[in-house]
């Protein structure tokens, strides 16, 4: 599997754990290398560790990535407002007691939800056999949900949120990724090829 | 200049198309504005030459996965219910949420920018009423409409070709620039349906084809519909608002949350606002005149909370969205439906009633139906794709073929919805936004009338799209149906919102008259989509920019615009 990147939080069992999770969620299949080379667990680190960074790993700067020419800018992510600060640290880091948090009732964050979601895995998980793995997880419907859906964003999403390594995940689906400033001619529209 | 003790002539809620226009309108004729936006300003910088800042880029998490143009679902919620029957609320968290962010839901929007036509604002008098529902006839005509239409279209910079689509009204002349590039799909779809006696044609759009307006050309980027223009190619809003910036006399204050509209001592006029900026800092601001333009969810939601204008009780009622049905073809090869503008072509086939269509509606108990434009568009971005596919290898098959996004073309009726007095936004009794202010709620069912108007359509364009090549053929709706009603928790993802603030003569049964004024408060007026009596099956926007260009005209003593007729 690919080498765990400098982690920001989770545990380098943890990192693996999802990377065996992920190739269930997004198995790898002829062109496709499947989840875990497509960054899905570099990815979730980097959304639970967005608080390590200045700024936050949020928001992506822009206009341009520079894959299709301009000056590249995606990497310099742009500072939160306050509120937004509040929305992803309570998404993130979860309520924690904190009443500001709780406008309308306590949040469960993403790094518990993770983090406890891994360890009813069991200590063991990375040593079973598949068929017990996939019992496992049949059982673990919230971390496989909530995975489900950060581990699409992380194979299909940009590169800067520290998923689709090199445009991997673009290059196996066909889609060329963010175009500007190139963008496509006339004829690259109306066309058939 | 504003009279002595007060912060300016015009305090602007909202810097969507609707207070985007009014402050370039009110500015154009010498007034200052400061206008109060609750998000943030992602869209140009407030300094000369209020050139783009440069944070909107092809960035499907940013768009999509993290709200970036805001509302926040945890900040902001909504909540949903069908009827009072589920309780308080059947759902809460993101409720056709339209972009809250400097430039509204101009920001995202793809910028197909129709006209209506006359019939749409005389469908009471000139179709019929249909029971279960107060369909009205609108105080203004497209006569009357003409030169503010042709107005909107020159200010945001229209794309179009005059004398494409055979139902269109009269118009006193060509649109300010030709269409850009038809997409590839498009191009089969819009065959396809000539083939079968349709009459499609290239969607007016916001979008530069050409240089326009100071603004580059449109380079068919294909991050369209629901992003944001990183090379300034749109104009709605962002032509209005440097408009309006240019004067000198327009001030924009982002994250700027009005708390309530504050009434002077007489109770029939407004003193000015009060807003919390986003240190939670309470300010007011004291003007003429106020203008809300929050949008058809926050306008009713805002007066509701400042508990004014409402002596009809009809503020938030008449909530109207676009009753959409998809219908979605899969094709045996690529259509690449990532490059271009999202949507390029229209037909108005489907809102045009005849003998076929009346006999189908006897049938089910209603006299007559309409639906709406069809939009000819491509399919989504791969994270939406990866997430709607199930996971496994069937995930992955489907990336690879994509019959989902790639290999994907689709339709959707903006379905006409009828105004029923029963649909409507009120304040929510327990769910909370950030500044500790009750949510908006929708209470919200389906009239007969979309629901058969969809039924009798939808196979007509699985017919089209099978023509064109596709293999398989899929139509869901938005709200999703439960036999003859919305389905329990279903939401509509419409973002197209109307009439919660209906414009008429009457104020015991309209909110705002013919001029977009309060009834109740003399020098306060609404220029957005809650004014509209009915939603018609084409999109607002176009629309609110008219109205408003009109009613700000009036409010500022301009003269009135006229226009001949030209050409048909």
């Amino acid at each position: 599997m690919t080498p765990a990147p400098e982690l920001r939080f989770l545990t380098a069992h943890e990192h693996r754990v999802l990377e065996v999770i992920a190739d269930r969620l997004i198995p790898p299949f002829g062109a496709h290398p499947g989840g875990a080379a497509l960054g899905a667990a570099d990815y979730v680190d980097r959304l639970l560790g967005a608080f390590t960074f200045d700024p936050p790993l949020i928001f992506a700067g822009g206009p341009f990535s520079g894959r299709a020419g301009g000056e590249a800018s995606f990497a310099k992510f742009l500072p939160l407002s306050r509120h937004e600060e509040l929305a992803w640290r309570t998404r993130i880091e979860g309520s924690a007691g904190i009443a500001a948090r709780e406008i309308n009732g306590p949040t469960r964050g993403w790094q518990t939800i993770y983090r406890e979601g891994i360890e009813k895995l069991g200590a063991d998980f990375l040593d079973i056999d598949d068929a017990e793995q996939d019992r496992r997880l049949r059982d673990a419907q919230e971390l496989r949900e909530l995975f489900y859906t950060h581990a699409c964003e992380g194979a299909y999403g940009a590169p800067e949120y520290g998923g689709n390594p090199d445009g991997a995940g673009w290059l196996a689906i066909q889609f060329p990724g963010d175009s500007q400033p190139r963008g496509y001619t006339d004829e690259e529209v109306r066309g058939r090829a | 200049m504003p009279d002595r003790g007060r912060d300016c002539d015009a305090v602007i809620i909202g810097t969507g198309p609707a207070g985007a226009t009014a402050a370039d309108v009110l500015t154009g004729a010498g007034w200052s504005v400061i206008m109060l936006e609750k998000g943030r300003n992602h869209l140009l910088a407030l300094d000369e030459p209020f050139g783009p800042l440069g944070h909107v880029s092809n960035d499907e998490i940013k768009f999509f996965s993290r709200h970036f143009l805001g509302p926040d679902p945890f900040l902001e919620p909504r909540t949903f219910r069908r009827d009072a029957a589920e309780g308080d609320r059947a759902f809460t968290g993101e409720v056709n949420n339209l972009p809250s962010t400097v430039g509204g839901g101009g920001f995202h929007a793809d910028g197909k920018l129709p006209r209506f036509r006359a019939v749409d604002f005389k469908a009471r008098s000139e179709l019929g009423p249909i029971d279960g529902s107060d369909l009205v006839d609108w105080p203004v005509d497209y006569d009357e409409m003409e030169p503010y239409y042709a107005h909107a279209e020159n200010l945001v910079g229209v794309a179009g070709l005059a004398g494409a689509n055979p139902f269109a009204e009269w118009r006193s002349g060509e649109y300010p620039m030709p269409p850009g590039a038809d997409m590839f799909g498009a191009v089969l779809t819009t065959e396809a349906a000539q083939r079968l006696g349709y009459n499609p044609y290239p969607a007016p759009t916001g979008v530069n084809s050409v240089p326009y307006d100071g603004r580059p050309a449109c380079n068919n980027c294909g991050f369209c519909g629901f992003f944001g223009c990183p090379i300034d190619a749109k104009g709605d809003p962002v032509a209005p608002l440097r408009n309006a910036l240019r004067t000198g006399r327009c001030e924009i204050r982002p994250e700027s949350f009005v708390e309530r509209v504050i009434l002077d001592n007489t109770g029939r006029a407004a003193r000015g606002v009060r807003y919390v900026d986003i240190d939670g800092n309470a300010h007011e601001v004291t003007a003429r005149v106020v203008i809300v333009a929050g949008g058809a969810w926050e306008t009713p939601r805002l007066l509701l909370r400042s508990e004014i204008a409402n002596s009809s009780g009809l503020v938030g009622r008449y909530l109207m969205y676009h009753f959409q049905t998809y219908v979605v073809g899969s094709f045996p090869f690529r259509l690449h439906g990532h490059r271009g503008r999202s949507v390029t072509h229209l037909h108005d086939d489907h809102m045009i009633v005849d003998d076929d269509s009346r006999a189908f509606a006897k049938e089910h108990g209603l006299p007559y139906f309409r639906a709406g434009i069809v939009e000819h568009g491509g399919g989504g971005h791969p994270i939406i794709e990866g997430t709607y596919s199930e996971p496994g290898l069937s995930h992955t098959r489907a990336m690879l073929e994509s019959p989902m996004r790639d290999r994907l073309w689709a339709f959707t009726i903006q379905g006409e919805d009828l105004p029923q007095v029963t649909n409507r936004v009120d304040l929510d009794p327990g769910v909370r936004d950030v500044h500790g202010f009750p949510v908006g709620r929708a209470t919200y069912d389906v009239h007969a009338h979309e629901v058969v108007a969809s039924r009798y359509y939808a196979p007509k364009l699985a017919e089209i799209m099978r023509e064109a090549g596709a293999d398989t053929t899929l139509s869901i709706t938005s709200p999703r149906l439960d036999g003859d009603r919305a389905a329990r928790t279903g939401t509509s993802i419409s973002r197209h919102i109307m009439g919660t603030c209906r414009m008429g003569d009457d104020p015991r049964t309209s909110v705002v008259d013919r001029w977009q004024r309060f009834h109740d408060v003399e020098n306060m007026l609404c220029t957005d989509s809650s004014v509209f009596p009915t939603s018609t099956g084409y999109g607002p926007t176009l629309t609110i920019v008219a109205l408003a260009i009109r009613a700000c005209r009036e409010l500022a003593g301009l003269p009135p615009l006229r226009s001949s007729r030209q050409s048909s």
